[in-house]
Formats: structure tokens, sequence, C-alpha cells
């Protein structure tokens, strides 16, 4: 079976639910066509090695993903001596984890707190923390998200449901670079004495990039109901 | 350059329309796994870096860029690099088959392109450069417009920032290729959201962008 084959059989297991995208009694579209192409002739002329497309797809696909930055936001709200050391050294911090490589090459933690919100963007292509939050979702590399996150952070805010103090400075940290920023939000009212295992569950992606809140327990709760 | 994916500040480009974060499947389609996956092996061949691979995207023509989605235009810059490189043919390209095969190429297995991504690629260099610029210091961006690769986004270009830290010398992405690697000091520099947008910013935002010392000037 060749290996683009293998790939598509393992998404339809994985994946039950988002199958209606590509039903398969639609002709595959052009560009799914044309890449499919270029594989196979990388792969008949000896440039890539097939079972390192899947090593690489099922890297990120199923092993990298915000649950690792979850763990690092959950360490930190509840040991102190670990946020001192995410604000001294944060790639040695999180690469206590074993969180390291590429796209987390060079990591700064930014801490959300009651007049301070951070929000992370990249204006000029797609830069996110691929060691913390796995590959980034659509939004984030969208025209939409990345042309208003540095003009209009609060209308951005709000369409994502999150609403701020008029006293709360929003601060946007723009990935020009290869330094790939995290965002610790701020620790949700109600969890006092909850362990690091307890809170990660409250830490989202979104909460990451900067565009919500962590969960409260009431969001859990009202989420472990339906 | 000016290209059509320097976005900050554009308008018209429509609502964010966010997938719910709990329902949102890392990839959405098949071939899009291939994109990514073509992409990231064939960069692993070391015939491009991560600058080269950026502006193979930023070179498309801005409408296409536009309408691409993301994977179609890590595809289109793919296809780019390969030929570029004299990897694979045009020809090859359009007829789906290889007029020859590789030569003396080293193609990374599974284990080893898995152990180079888990050890990633830092940009940090070490060089004996003193920084111009501290910590507090006001900068201006400068008022250039290069045609190749950049990282100085259009919108700070002329503003005045405040530094706020030195991230230390990195790789200069303007100039780097698989032989040349020139490194700059780092900087992140705050801009408050009225320098940048006048009466129509949010006064109670502020930008921070990564900006190496060739961009910047004393205001």
């Amino acid at each position: 079976m060749p290996p683009s084959d293998h790939r598509d059989h393992g998404h339809d297991h994985d994946h039950d639910d988002h199958d209606h995208h590509h039903d398969h009694t639609e002709p595959p579209s052009d560009i799914a066509l044309r890449v499919k192409s270029l594989e196979s002739l990388l792969i008949e002329k000896g440039l890539v090695d097939p079972a390192t497309l899947d090593a690489l797809v099922d890297r990120y696909e199923h092993r990298v993903g915000p649950r690792n930055g979850a763990k690092v936001v959950a360490r930190a709200w509840t040991d102190p001596k670990y946020l001192q050391w995410l604000r001294d050294d944060p790639n040695a911090a999180i690469g206590d984890f074993g969180f390291k490589g590429r796209q987390g090459e060079h990591m700064v933690c930014v801490e959300n707190g009651p007049k301070v919100h951070n929000l992370v963007v990249c204006t000029l292509c797609s830069c996110y923390p691929w060691t913390v939050l796995g590959l980034p979702p659509v939004w984030y590399k969208s025209a939409p998200y990345r042309s208003r996150a540095v003009a209009d952070p609060r209308g951005v805010l709000a369409e994502f449901g999150t609403k701020l103090a008029d006293d709360v400075e929003v601060r946007v940290w723009d990935s020009t670079s290869e330094m790939r920023y995290l965002v610790i939000p701020e620790r949700p009212a109600g969890t006092d004495g909850w362990s690091a295992e307890q809170l990660e569950p409250l830490v989202t992606r979104n909460s990451m990039i900067g565009v919500e809140k962590a969960k409260s327990p009431a969001d859990l709760k009202k989420a472990a109901a339906e | 350059m000016n290209g059509g994916h320097d976005l900050g500040g554009m308008h018209g480009l429509g609502p964010i329309n966010p997938e719910p974060e709990a329902e949102e499947p890392v990839f959405h389609a098949d071939w899009e796994r291939s994109a990514f996956a073509v992409t990231l092996a064939t960069a692993l061949l070391g015939r491009w870096n991560i600058d080269m691979g950026r502006h193979s995207r930023e070179r498309q023509h801005p409408a296409t860029y536009l309408r691409n989605s993301y994977y179609e235009n890590w595809f289109a810059g793919t296809q780019t690099l390969l030929v570029e490189s004299g990897l694979v043919t045009a020809a090859e390209i359009a007829e789906g088959r290889p007029r020859s095969k590789a030569q003396g190429i080293r193609v990374p297995g599974p284990e080893q392109a898995l152990n180079a991504v888990k050890a990633g690629g830092p940009a940090d260099i070490d060089a004996p450069i003193t920084p111009a610029y501290k910590v507090g210091d006001r900068v201006r961006v400068r008022n250039f417009n290069p045609r190749g690769h950049t990282r100085a986004p259009r919108y700070v270009r002329g503003h005045v920032g405040e530094i706020v830290r030195l991230h230390g010398i990195h790789v200069y992405p303007d100039t780097h290729t698989p032989e040349k690697t020139e490194g700059f000091p780092l900087y992140s520099v705050r801009f408050s959201g009225a320098e940048l947008w006048g009466p129509d910013g949010d006064g109670r935002s502020a930008v921070y962008a990564d900006l190496w010392e060739p961009y910047l000037e004393k205001p």
C-alpha cells in the first residue's frame, strides 16, 4: 500500500467526525491531486522516504500538541519556583518536560495578570510554539487574524467572546523572529488547593495564545455534563 | 519585500470565524498532511533554510497568496524551492514522473528526521558583537523597502518604540542563505497602539515586535 493511502486509512479511523470534509464519492480536488503527484514524484526520485513522511505527520498530529503547554502552565500556577525558572530560563524550564525542538528553540513566556493581557500573533506568516502547542489552528494562520490582532486586539478578543476591563493593557506579541511566545493565562478563581493535574484541563490552547482566558471550574463542569 | 504576506493592519479581510477548539482537527484533508510532511522532509535535505522557505511563499502574487489556503501556500513554496535548488525540474513536476533518479543526496529516514525536528535549529549564534542599543532606549524602525526577504513588517517602519529586551545575536533573515549566516543583535521593541495606528488604534494596547539591529536607527 503506498504511504499516502496509509495515511488516508489512519485518518478515517482517527477522525471519523471530520470525514464529511472529503466524501469519498467526490473526485479529489485539484490541489489534492497536485500534492499527491509531487509526493509520488519525490518518492520515486529518491528525495524523500515515505516512512519519514508518515513519522513527521504522526509526530505533529498525535504526539505534540497543546496538552504540552497545559502541563507547563499548570506547573507554573502551582509551583512558584517553577514560575521563576520559566521567567529566568524558559527554554530549560519547558525543556524539563522534554518539550524541545523545531519551532520552540527560543521560548519566552508572557504572563497575564489583572492589568495585563497578552496576545500572540505572527503577522508575516504563522510562527507558533510547536513544542508546547503543536501546529497552529487555521484561524491563527488566517489573514483576518494576522491583519487585525496588532491593530484592533480588543476587537479580535471580542470575536472569541473575550471581554477585558477598560483599564487592562493588551500586549500583542508579533512573532517576527525565531523567538516563540507562550501566554501564561491567569489562574482561574475557585481553584485554591487544586493540584497541577487538576488544573491542566482548565488550560486551553486558546488561553495560551491569549485569545481567551483559561476555563473556570464551572466551564469544566458544564463541558463534562454535555 | 512588501508582499501579500505582510498583513499587519490591513483592512477588509473579514471575520476570523474560529473553529471551536475542541472540534478542530490538526489537518482538514489528507493532502494537507502530505503538503506538511513533504515541506518538512525536503527542508531537511539542507538545500534551503527557514528564511528561504518563508520567502518562497511570500514571492507569490499577493492575490494568489491571499486566495490560497495555508497549506496551498506551503505547497507552492516547496515546489518553487525544489525547482530553484535543482532537486526537481519543472518538467518532472508537470509530468509527475522523474526523468532521472536523485544522485548523491542523503535522504533522512524516519528516525533521523524525528531526531532533527526534536533537536530543532537554534537561530542564536556566538559572535563578538556589542549591541548598539540597551533596554530603555528609544529607537525608530528605518523607512526601508527591500525587495528581498525581511522580517520588518511594514506597519512598524518609520515608527518609534522602546527596547524592552535583548534576545541575543540571531541569524539575520534578510541575508540568510545556505552559504551565508550573518548575525545581528535581536531586540524586542515595544510600540504603543497610538504610535502605530494614531487615533484609529487602541490607546490601551501595545505591540511588541522582534527586530534586528540593522532595522533600527536612533530616533
